[in-house]
């Protein structure tokens, strides 16, 4: 585990227990498409007045880092694995057809063409309606993603025994 | 025809946005009202009851207009909570 102190899950729970159905989603993935599904049931669970969790791990940091973030640690070797994986979400690939950039920049283009929300946008909405956002600590440490280099509000930095205290309760639990 | 209170036009967006859009303006509503929401997410003649059943809003309706090519869903909602 990293040395950033764990929120006691305790707290979460009661933080989040004026709303009844609950719904967490873990994002692995770091994939255009994927995280676009994360985001969209997310906001879609949250118009529904259902509590929504998002908790962010390896590849899916990526989202809730600030764009074109490098890594902050001081070792060697994930300062160069920073430098491989920038951070932000507009820098995320397709899952499929990704082709150097060509593929997804086509993709942004026929979604903003349809005004289709990007990422960022459906990230920006899933913050309006009160999705929490968690950041795991050990894959943070592991890939060398320093605290100062996420966006503004993410809720908690936690570990699994957050996320499980979480999705315990929770009536829709998806790993993505 | 049904009538309505407030309208929200929702054309051009796809799902979630209608949804989205839905939750946050029918927060403008006083009880009793209805709101019609426009669009031509075909989505939205499932997503809307779905939506109603579980926030507890009422579904009041839904009318459809325009040919196959470009058809517009009228989804009328009444603030019930």
């Amino acid at each position: 585990m990293s040395p950033t102190k764990l929120e006691p899950a305790v707290a979460l729970a009661e933080l989040q227990e004026s709303k009844p159905d609950r719904v967490t989603i873990v994002v692995l993935s770091g994939d255009f498409d994927r995280v676009m599904a994360a985001f969209i049931i997310a906001t879609g669970a949250a118009a529904m007045g259902m509590q929504v969790t998002m908790f962010f791990t390896f590849w899916g940091l990526n989202v809730i880092r600030r764009e074109g973030a490098t890594s902050g640690a001081k070792d060697l070797l994930r300062r160069m694995f920073g430098l491989l994986n920038k951070g932000g979400a507009g820098r995320l690939p397709l899952s499929r057809f990704h082709f150097f950039g060509l593929g997804t920049g086509m993709m942004k283009k026929v979604m903003s063409r349809n005004r289709m929300p990007g990422i960022a946008e459906l990230r920006e909405t899933a913050r309006d309606l009160g999705v929490q956002f968690i950041a795991c600590t050990t894959t943070m440490g592991m890939m060398g993603v320093t605290k100062d280099t996420l966006i503004e509000g993410v809720d908690q930095l936690a570990g699994v025994s957050t996320y499980l205290a979480e999705a315990r309760q929770g009536n829709v639990n998806l790993f993505i | 025809m049904l009538k309505a209170d407030v309208k929200l036009d929702t054309l051009g967006y796809f799902c979630p946005m209608p949804i989205i859009m839905t939750s946050k303006k029918i927060k403008e509503l006083t009880l009793g009202q209805v709101l019609e929401v426009v669009s031509d997410d075909e989505g939205i003649k499932k997503d809307m009851p779905a939506w109603c059943q579980t926030i507890g809003h009422e579904m009041v309706g839904l009318e459809e207009e325009g040919n196959a090519a470009a058809r517009v869903y009228k989804a009328f909602v009444r603030k019930s909570k």
